[in-house]
């Protein structure tokens, strides 16, 4: 069985909006320090690909050991970055596209301000369901 | 001439014209949004939207009077209802009932089945004393103040607060005597 180690939001000013440990439980202590920093390092490629294509979902853009991160990026230049090891490619892009219909009601909320942290439980649970279910 | 027999709710929303559900959403959650930044006060907010509200009904009373061919209510019962089944479904869409009557017939709730203003719209944890809506309220208020009904308008349940519909109560203050404004010997 295929885990997912993370999943987080970064808004289009780099900074991370929303983060969850999607997939199954995590082996080591340091673990999301090093999901961040994987995360992070990869936000550079992100930013060179991201031109290069009109295809909102840019698949697996780097790997660092075992695992592989994920990048989709909507319109509004925010990115989905999801770090796993599986190689359920259809699944993922599923994901990603549900979440980012998720992430389009959020935006839609006139009460949240764009570029905040996204605090709602609703999105939450959604997320972490969407995750089960695809991943 | 005879009278003109009252149009249902549903002829008179299908006559006029209308704008995008989204755009009016949108719009309205910008003018809250505005609020909540300006007056920072969620309490105050509350008034503000009730005050707006108000200032709407007064205006939306007469418009409400020449379309919909509605004749003197008897008591405060048929007003509730025509509020209810033709107020709401001409200017929002949609559909309201009338419920929980009490014993001297002065007080209901006005319960909503869908609420236009509210899609998209999630309470974050600093406005939980907001009450999204209440520019409805101020427009009852409004209204009914215009046909010397004089009210109180609350809200009891409210969807974004985690209660399972919007209902509304109204609840009749006075009814002011209409008076004519001039002696007759003038």
């Amino acid at each position: 069985m295929a885990t997912t180690a993370c999943f987080i939001i970064v808004s289009r000013n780099d900074i991370p909006i929303y983060e969850t440990d999607a997939g199954s439980a995590t082996k080591r202590e340091d673990a999301s320090q090093m999901h961040q920093f994987i995360l992070h390092a990869a936000l550079d490629i992100v930013q060179d690909l991201a031109w290069t294509t009109s295809a909102m979902y840019l698949k697996a853009i780097d790997r660092f050991n075992d695992m592989v991160v994920s990048v989709y990026v909507t319109a509004g230049h925010t990115r989905f970055m999801l770090l796993h090891d599986s190689r359920n490619d259809d699944g993922i892009k599923s994901f990603f596209q549900e979440v980012h219909e998720l992430y389009i009601k959020i935006l839609l909320n006139p009460l949240y301000l764009p570029g905040s942290r996204i605090t709602s439980s609703h999105f939450d649970t959604k997320v972490r369901a969407l995750a089960r279910k695809y991943l | 001439m005879a009278p003109v027999a009252p149009r249902s709710g549903d002829a008179i929303f299908a006559s006029v014209e209308h704008v995008n559900a989204e755009l009016f959403t949108l719009t309205y959650g910008a003018i809250v949004r505005q609020l909540l930044t300006d007056l920072e006060e969620v309490e105050e907010v509350n008034k503000q939207l009730d005050q707006m509200g108000y200032n709407i009904g007064v205006r939306l009373i007469d418009e409400f009077l020449a379309k919909s061919n509605v004749s003197r209510c008897v008591d405060f019962k048929e007003t509730a209802d025509v509020i209810a089944k033709i107020g709401f479904k001409m200017f929002l869409g949609v559909g309201a009932s009338v419920t929980n009557w009490d014993a001297d017939g002065t007080c209901c709730s006005i319960v909503l089945e869908d609420n236009p203003l509210v899609d998209f719209v999630e309470l974050p944890d600093t406005c939980q004393g907001l009450y999204y809506c209440n520019i409805l309220s101020g427009v009852v208020r409004g209204a009914l103040e215009m046909v010397s009904m004089k009210t109180e308008v609350t809200w009891v349940r409210d969807m974004l607060r985690g209660d399972d519909a919007f209902e509304l109560q109204v609840k009749l203050l006075k009814q002011v005597p209409e008076e004519y404004p001039y002696k007759d010997d003038e």
